[in-house]
């Protein structure tokens, strides 16, 4: 299960990945992490049977947590299959099927966002800004 | 055994024609035979979805009252040319709205007609004694127009070189996202699918021949610009009536960092005549082979990193230079497909018959770069030929004093045999001082990533890389990686009011 955590780091440098690790035992990988002098965000992978735990613990230090699930969203109208997303998807969320049809592994996502910047039809957008 | 165009066209219309398409063709002719399949198959349909930026309109408006005769025009804000007697225009694909830029260009208008939607023209004239008017601002409906006829220079590439980019940043191009590293590559057409690929001796396709465009009968007009079939990259220009198409078959998009275009639906059907056409249909896309080009060299002639067919390209995955490298497509092959399965529709049911060209198209020619007169400045008649260097294993200090003695603010820094191996500027001496830790010498502070120029480049190619990596010099440098000079932002000076800018 994927999780978007976002904090601030106004009140210092916590190392707050670091130790929901370290509290909760819980192996945790980050896909994508954008940190600057005043705030993070943190795209992290758990087991889903840890999500709970691992977000209580994150909540308690502070962080917000967004659970996400097939967060990219494909608008069927006005994509033509052509595949210029296939192979720029570090995930690999798109191939293409037996039909040559666009097929979408949205929980793969970890919304780097390259997709949405390059798609010439314009036909992918986050879920939730659509 | 041979047939007439009479013949098939007969059986078009008494409805007993067999037509596939040329994905089908290959495995029917192995397993017939040649012979037997030139018996059976009257028609191969073919077809091809993908950008084909060298595409538009011609529109004639009517006459408004007073009347007026346009010399500018815009449809919803992108300019068509309207050097075309009073209320004709004529709108290309990649011309870009003046106020939304590349998110809305002359593909979108023509989209935007096709699928019902009003269009705002504006117009202006200086008026004259026949056509007093001067300005003109109207809603239109495609409906409303005259003629909207789509003559598109250029399309339906026989095949389209492969892009990749051998450089550490990422390109944006009309091939799409190039990833750094040859990180991907990215490929454009239908392969075994594609019209030209079919009849690459241009016996069937020519002037006056039916086609599909943009899910129109259309019509092939003749060869395309630019067209090179003795490479074998033939091109073809063609026509149809935008009143009778279809958005699926025809869809504006936008390419980051390069800009608008049309994808446009092309299909040929080709009649089966002679053995030799047999033999043409039956390609497969194996053997169709393109090169893959590094993009990240900015020259006409850019190298090709290898050769690969449409098999390929099309499997998704391939390897290169020892590793595997992902593909993306940018044309779409469903879509391809669709259209080669629609004119089949349209031939068996009657609605279209085929013809033969009425003028052949030379399949020997050669498209020619251009003939340039002037050439545009170099780095080497702006640069700095004066060759201030570091050692790197000078102390930070003699660094200082070369700047300032130098009256610069970059200095390159090379190693025992004088190869360039880094740079340091006056801030990251500044930064030295400020924060001394880092140690005492040239080599411990310079920028090891040194982004540098030739002699021989172009400045267009330089000011480029400044603007790309936010910096304000590169170091000119020879075959062997020696200093020659430097290029900074101040040489750039010179070529205003010098002979380049005149």
């Amino acid at each position: 299960m994927k999780l978007l955590v976002t904090f601030s780091r106004k009140e210092g440098k916590k190392p707050i990945i670091a130790q929901v690790v370290r509290d909760t035992g819980v192996l945790v990988s980050v896909e994508r992490a954008l940190i600057d002098s005043s705030e993070g965000e943190a795209l992290i992978d758990i087991p889903d049977d840890t999500c709970r735990i691992v977000r209580d613990k994150l909540a308690d230090l502070g962080a917000a947590v967004r659970f996400l699930e097939e967060e990219i969203a494909l608008d069927e109208s006005e994509c033509v299959d052509c595949g210029a997303c296939i192979s720029i998807c570090p995930q690999e969320v798109f191939s293409f099927d037996e039909e040559s049809k666009l097929h979408m592994d949205a929980e793969k996502c970890v919304l780097c966002g390259r997709c949405i910047e390059i798609c010439p039809h314009r036909a992918l957008s986050r879920k939730s800004e659509a | 055994m041979k047939k007439t165009i009479h013949q098939v066209n007969e059986r078009i219309r008494d409805g007993n024609a067999r037509v596939v398409t040329a994905e089908e063709m290959p495995g029917l002719v192995a397993e017939l035979g040649e012979k037997d399949a030139l018996a059976e198959v009257d028609v191969v349909t073919t077809g091809t979805f993908g950008a084909m930026c060298s595409s538009g309109s011609f529109f004639n408006f009517g006459h408004a009252d007073p009347p007026i005769r346009m010399e500018r025009v815009w449809l919803n804000d992108v300019e068509a040319y309207a050097g075309l007697a009073a209320v004709d225009a004529y709108i290309g694909a990649t011309q870009q709205s003046t106020t939304r830029e590349d998110q809305y260009g002359g593909a979108h208008v023509i989209e935007d007609f096709i699928t019902g939607k009003s269009v705002e023209l504006r117009a202006i004239s200086r008026g004259t004694d026949c056509y007093p008017r001067r300005t003109i601002t109207t809603e239109l409906l495609l409906e409303n127009l005259n003629q909207a006829i789509m003559c598109n220079p250029r399309n339906g590439y026989q095949r389209y070189n492969a892009a990749c980019n051998s450089t550490d940043r990422v390109f944006y191009t009309y091939m799409g996202m190039l990833l750094p590293s040859c990180g991907n590559v990215t490929y454009s057409g239908s392969g075994l699918l594609n019209p030209i690929s079919n009849d690459p001796h241009f016996r069937c396709i020519g002037s006056g021949v039916p086609c599909f465009l943009g899910g129109a009968a259309g019509m092939v007009i003749g060869e395309g610009t630019q067209a090179s079939p003795g490479g074998g990259f033939g091109t073809l220009m063609v026509t149809g009536d935008m009143k009778q198409m279809d958005s699926e078959y025809l869809r504006a998009a936008t390419m980051k960092g390069y800009g608008v275009t049309l994808y446009v639906g092309l299909g040929i059907p080709i009649p089966v005549l002679d053995i030799e056409t047999v033999r043409s249909c039956a390609v497969k896309d194996e053997d169709i082979w393109v090169d893959v080009i590094d993009y990240g060299i900015p020259v006409r002639n850019r190298p090709s990193m290898m050769k690969v067919n449409y098999a390929m390209l099309k499997s998704g995955r391939f390897e290169m230079n020892g590793e595997e490298v992902r593909t993306s497509s940018l044309s779409s092959l469903r879509r391809a497909r669709r259209i080669a399965s629609e004119l089949k529709g349209w031939i068996e049911s009657g609605k279209m018959t085929l013809c033969l060209p009425t003028r052949p198209i030379d399949y020997t020619k050669k498209a020619s770069p251009m003939r340039e007169t002037v050439q545009g400045p170099r780095v080497l008649e702006i640069m700095d030929r004066r060759i201030i260097t570091i050692s790197e294993d000078e102390p930070i200090r003699d660094a200082a004093r070369k700047l300032l003695k130098g009256e610069t603010n970059h200095l390159p820094v090379i190693n025992s045999e004088g190869v360039l191996v880094g740079i340091v500027t006056t801030y990251d001496i500044s930064k030295a001082v400020v924060n001394p830790g880092k140690g005492t010498l040239v080599r411990d502070i310079m920028r090891r990533k040194v982004v540098t120029t030739t002699a021989d480049e172009a400045v267009d190619i330089a000011v480029q890389k400044l603007e790309k990596h936010n910096i304000s010099a590169l170091p000119v440098v020879d075959r062997d990686f020696r200093v020659a000079g430097m290029l900074t932002a101040m040489d750039l000076g010179k070529l205003f009011g010098g002979r380049w800018l005149k």
